[in-house]
């Protein structure tokens, strides 16, 4: 019974999430509609995220590598519809005399965004066969992942001729013949990346009701447990990572028409943990709660660097460490502040049944 | 020749600083199992208390006895990190032991509070240390110059190895420290004061990044983001050697260490640097759980 | 226990819900009032008492060591001509913002500025990544952006004012002078991002030009703070004189271990163009003394406007402050903008810009003027030594302020270098 009223509160969270999102270009100006569509992004990022840390366990601190890698090829075939068939500009002042053979593809967008999923997904399922059939899980796996993450955005800083070196891609114009810093476009992006949260949210939703998220979360619990029963926990977890880092690859692509530049700021380690504060903040293992988390800590971290553009570290630091050591299940249990507050006035001879009850809501808390 | 006795020496002289960074977060990381992502602010921390030492010296003691200032340093900078990692500790660590996770991201937190706190303090740009003047110079083998500065830092390291070595393998209270983290429940059992075996643990390792922080203001630069420089590097180390082996960690530090430099020598900086990350991770492949690790009969989950 | 956990709780909610209220609840307020959708930046902050300016640097990250005291210089120019009556007879208005040494929030802040703001200008940046990234922000929106900075060239938006060097009056004077003074081979170290590169690429055409040899070309990664191998490179490579790109926390540990391996600058001279009193305060000037620097102003620099420029500065911020080459090119952006908003009449972007070209400012650095082909400025070069006061003496720099010239028209060298625009 309470398992169902949870679930319809989520449902109700989330269904209010996105009709404040719908409308927000009607009440919100276009530059914080721009904002709100970049924590859109995030948002679906860490839905990803929650899918393999929330649900499977996997905790990877370089995400950033798959949210680049889809950015960055979008942003190559912005870049070169941009350049308009000359040389994109940073390469000329590279020393470059043609266009590397690997960027000529890049003109087509259809190949583009193929390649925004492909690419992430393919890097991941190797990634994901070499450690996860080696059993590296845990910490170890975290510190692998960090380490790809450090390697990528090394590699992109030093290969300025090819990727833009540390000024990363921008200075674009159009997308498919439409320009970039029209409004109209702005708005129909905006509603683009609403779009692609709510398609990945509701597969994402499905999956886990399904048998296959109950062992998802039979391997965050107990792998051993699930390879004895005869399965290949390993498979599984290839199969979310790249299912992550493909969900990964589509936030970045749609980064870059929000946000206009991708650079390797984006890929490295300090992008990716903030990545799962967001999922830890909102609350993981609920795909609801790091939405909530990603809008509501990109908002903060954007008020309070507006209006205290010298001290708003503190302002996020706190908030990490306050919801994170006092609201373990993230902001998302804070749904079941109302109900605990009426049991304490509840009488004295009501405590056996409130015995009853309150392990259940511990046990999900724990999820 | 002399070129390649350079690089083996700078080889080893970086080893040693990250053997020094990485000994503290061997420490909290390996044998109690949280995740500091703060232990590069302590590293901060010991090298912005060297910085008030050196100029406590030069505002009230006579000129001559500036150069004892690195004496005084190295111990306050172990004992104010110490001391802030003791109260880290009370306040907040204590709650996340058991939960790697929590401990990462709220020692994040923690580190983006620190930093701001030191340029709170101190300001944002960088703050300058002078070295004692008899480790100015070096020391002169032919042609070959090593430098009093690296040299120095090497026996600290040293010094430090085995301090802890001796402390964890040849005394009472070390002896705790093992059984705590095998074992916590059965120490508990026989008379083990785990909390206050935690409290000084934690105080220790970062005690350890302090003095760290300490020798690195020879070296290289003091600033609000020192710490963000060595994080990764620190945990790259412990990880290769194997969490809770302090053999492994040095271990761990010899292999960055001199094989980055080798990498940056043969290649360049940049490719030096992914070079020996791909080769921690194919180290990874192989040993899963680190060169040294502490391989238990339970198949724990 | 139980209690314990919902007391918790509760206090976790409480403080969020502060800490999300104190900082969106003072945005709200100040958003209210202002509203659209359409491009703005270029006039509305004309109308009232108070002209709206935006500063756009890193207060936080690795960047800020540099940037804080650039944002303190310009914010010591609007204080100056606010109590000199403003501009137009309006005070300035400041709104400050931190790039937190992140390119995409460089972007995200400048749009902020210019049209949630609506800023009449905005003062900042530090790195060529950042400026890159806010170009198309200020392109598109109309804006206008005062760049302090030294940097490589090769550009000249036509919504930005250069008031840092660009390479004829920064880097190509520096070689020359070191060619002429200690040798033929040269090597280069540098960061890897688009400054060095860019600055190595001119050097090497220029040193073909000139019959010098490049004996080496070593980049390291921003936030890199090993230099021995780097250093043993160099020893290696003997060289005559060293050109240092390198920027950051790198030069610290660069020159520290240039020391330690026994080098002075007697040994092998260096030359470094991201290096100031601000950095050399940093490093410790013991690290540096004899070694050079090109810039195209120094806290020594002799003139009577920079004794009271450096006085002012020093009287505002403490006397342990120092002044250098950006924060002089910072404090003067602002004067030279307020020059042209006078000379205009109005804010209005198109206007300033008209009546900007060929202003000229008695700067602390001498006399300045704003070049209307390319909207950067006439600068002296200045090359100077570092002292072990930790300030910079100068000896040698250019009988009259050089154009600037950022694609390097002026050298037949050069050719091939610059991008068609």
């Amino acid at each position: 019974m309470r398992k169902k009223i949870n679930s319809q509160w989520t449902t109700v969270l989330v269904i209010l999430i996105f009709i404040f999102l719908a409308t927000a270009p009607f009440y919100m100006s276009m530059f914080r509609v721009s904002l709100f569509g970049k924590y859109i992004c995030f948002a679906i990022v860490a839905i990803g995220l929650d899918m393999i840390w929330g649900y499977t366990g996997i905790l990877s601190l370089g995400h950033g590598v798959y949210f680049g890698l889809g950015a960055y090829c979008m942003a190559m075939y912005l870049k070169l519809e941009a350049s308009g068939g000359a040389l994109p500009d940073f390469m000329t002042w590279s020393g470059l005399s043609e266009l590397p053979a690997f960027w000529k593809p890049f003109a087509n967008p259809a190949f583009a965004l193929a390649m925004v999923v492909v690419v992430p997904v393919i890097l991941a399922i190797i990634i994901g066969y070499l450690t996860f059939l080696n059993r590296i899980k845990g910490v170890y796996f975290s510190i692998l992942s960090q380490a790809l993450a450090m390697i990528l955005s090394v590699l992109l800083v030093g290969s300025q001729g090819y990727t833009g070196g540390s000024n990363g891609l921008t200075n674009f114009s159009t997308i498919f013949g439409k320009s970039l810093s029209a409004p109209m476009t702005k708005l129909v992006l905006f509603y683009v990346a609403l779009a692609a949260l709510i398609l990945i949210f509701i597969p994402c939703r499905f999956l886990v009701k399904r048998r296959i998220g109950k062992i998802f979360i039979a391997i965050r619990d107990g792998e051993n447990r699930v390879r004895f029963t005869g399965y290949n926990p390993a498979k599984y977890k290839v199969f979310v990572y790249a299912l992550s880092a493909a969900i990964a690859g589509i936030a970045g692509a749609l980064y870059v028409t929000q946000v206009g530049i991708i650079s390797p700021n984006e890929v490295g380690i300090t992008p990716s943990v903030e990545m799962i504060i967001w999922v830890a903040v909102g609350g993981k293992g609920t795909l609801v709660g790091p939405i909530i988390g990603a809008l509501g800590v990109n908002a903060m971290k954007t008020a309070a660097s507006e209006n205290f553009p010298e001290v708003w570290s503190y302002f996020i630091g706190i908030l990490f460490v306050v919801v994170i050591l006092w609201l373990p299940g993230g902001l998302i249990s804070l749904k079941d502040l109302p109900a605990r507050i009426k049991k304490k006035f509840h009488k004295q001879s009501e405590q056996e049944d409130n015995e009853e009850i309150i392990p259940m809501i511990e046990e999900e808390q724990i999820c | 020749m002399e070129t390649l006795i350079m690089q083996i020496f700078n080889g080893f002289s970086v080893s040693s600083i990250l053997l020094l960074a990485a000994l503290g977060l061997a420490i909290t990381f390996g044998q109690m199992g949280i995740i500091n992502m703060a232990h590069g602010e302590f590293i901060m921390i010991g090298a912005y208390t060297t910085y008030v030492v050196q100029n406590l010296f030069r505002t009230y003691l006579p000129k001559n006895v500036f150069d004892m200032y690195c004496i005084a340093a190295l111990f306050l900078s172990f004992l104010v990190a110490a001391l802030f990692g003791t109260v880290l500790e009370k306040l907040i660590i204590r709650h996340l032991y058991g939960k790697p996770a929590e401990s990462l991201l709220v020692t994040w937190g923690i580190s983006l509070i620190l930093q701001q706190l030191a340029r709170s303090i101190f300001g944002a740009p960088n703050v300058a240390v002078d070295a004692p003047s008899f480790l100015e110079n070096s020391l002169k083998i032919g042609t070959i110059s090593f430098s009093y500065k690296r040299l120095f830092i090497l026996v600290i390291a040293i010094c430090c190895l085995v301090g802890v070595y001796v402390l964890m393998y040849r005394t009472k209270y070390g002896r705790n420290i093992r059984g705590v983290m095998q074992n916590r429940d059965m120490a508990a059992g026989l008379g083990v004061n785990t909390k206050q075996v935690d409290s000084l643990t934690f105080s220790m390792g970062c005690g350890l990044a302090g003095l760290a922080g300490a020798a690195l203001t020879w070296i290289g630069a003091i600033g609000p983001t020192l710490g963000t420089n060595y994080i990764v590097d620190a945990f790259m180390s412990v990880v290769v050697g194997g969490a809770g082996s302090i053999l492994g960690t040095v271990f761990g530090s010899v292999f960055i260490g001199l094989g980055g430099t080798t990498f940056e020598y043969l290649t360049d900086a940049s490719l030096g640097k992914v070079l020996i990350f791909v080769c921690v991770i194919i180290l990874l492949q192989f040993k899963p759980k680190g060169i040294f690790a502490i391989s238990g009969r339970a198949l724990e989950d | 226990m139980k209690k314990m956990k919902l007391w918790k709780k509760v206090c976790a909610l409480t403080m969020t819900i502060a800490l999300g209220v104190s900082a969106v609840g003072c945005g709200a307020i100040s958003e209210v009032s202002k509203e659209d959708e359409t491009k703005a930046a270029s006039n509305s902050t004309s109308d009232g008492d108070t002209i709206k300016v935006g500063i756009l640097h890193s207060l936080s990250g690795t960047m800020a060591i540099s940037e804080t005291s650039v944002r303190d210089a310009e914010l010591l120019a609007i204080k100056e001509i606010n109590a000199n009556g403003g501009v137009l007879g309006k005070q300035i208005e400041v709104v400050v913002e931190d790039g937190a040494s992140d390119n995409a929030i460089f972007a995200e802040k400048a749009e902020k500025l210019l049209l949630s703001d609506n800023v009449a200008t905005v003062f900042g940046c530090w790195t060529s990544a950042s400026r890159k990234a806010v170009l198309p922000v200020f392109e598109s929106n109309n804006g206008l952006l005062w760049y302090p900075v030294q940097y490589e060239g090769q550009e000249s938006s036509p919504n930005i004012f250069y008031t840092g060097a660009a390479p004829n009056q920064q880097i190509v004077p520096a070689v020359e002078y070191l060619a002429e003074n200690y040798g033929k081979k040269v090597f280069l170290v540098g960061s890897d991002y688009v400054f060095p590169r860019t600055a190595n690429a001119i050097i090497k055409k220029q040193a073909e030009a000139l019959g010098l040899e490049v004996v080496g070309e070593e980049y390291t990664p921003m936030g890199h703070t090993d230099y021995t191998t780097t250093v043993n490179k160099i020893k290696q490579a003997d060289p005559d004189f060293v050109i240092n790109t390198l920027n950051g926390d790198s030069n610290v540990a660069f020159f520290k271990e240039l020391a330690d391996a026994g080098i002075s600058s007697d040994d092998i001279m260096t030359c470094s163009m991201s290096v100031a009193e601000e950095e050399i305060s940093g490093i410790g000037a013991s690290y540096l003394e004899g070694h050079m620097v090109s810039w195209n102003y120094y806290q020594t620099t002799d003139t009577p406007e920079n004794e009271t420029f450096v006085a002012a500065y020093k009287a505002e911020y403490g006397e342990g402050r120092v002044t250098d080459d950006p924060i002089e090119a910072g404090y003067i952006a602002v004067y030279l903008w307020a020059a042209a908003v006078e000379k205009a009449g109005t804010t209005d972007i198109d206007a300033v810009k008209t009546a900007a070209k060929g202003i000229t400012f008695q700067a602390p650095e001498g006399l300045v003027t704003i070049d209307g082909d390319n909207q950067h400025i006439y600068k002296s070069v200045r090359i100077g030594v570092v002292n072990k006061e930790g300030l910079i003496d100068e000896v040698y720099s250019t009988t009259e302020p050089v154009k600037p010239d950022p694609y390097l028209t002026t050298y037949d060298w050069a050719e091939g270098l610059s991008v068609s625009k």
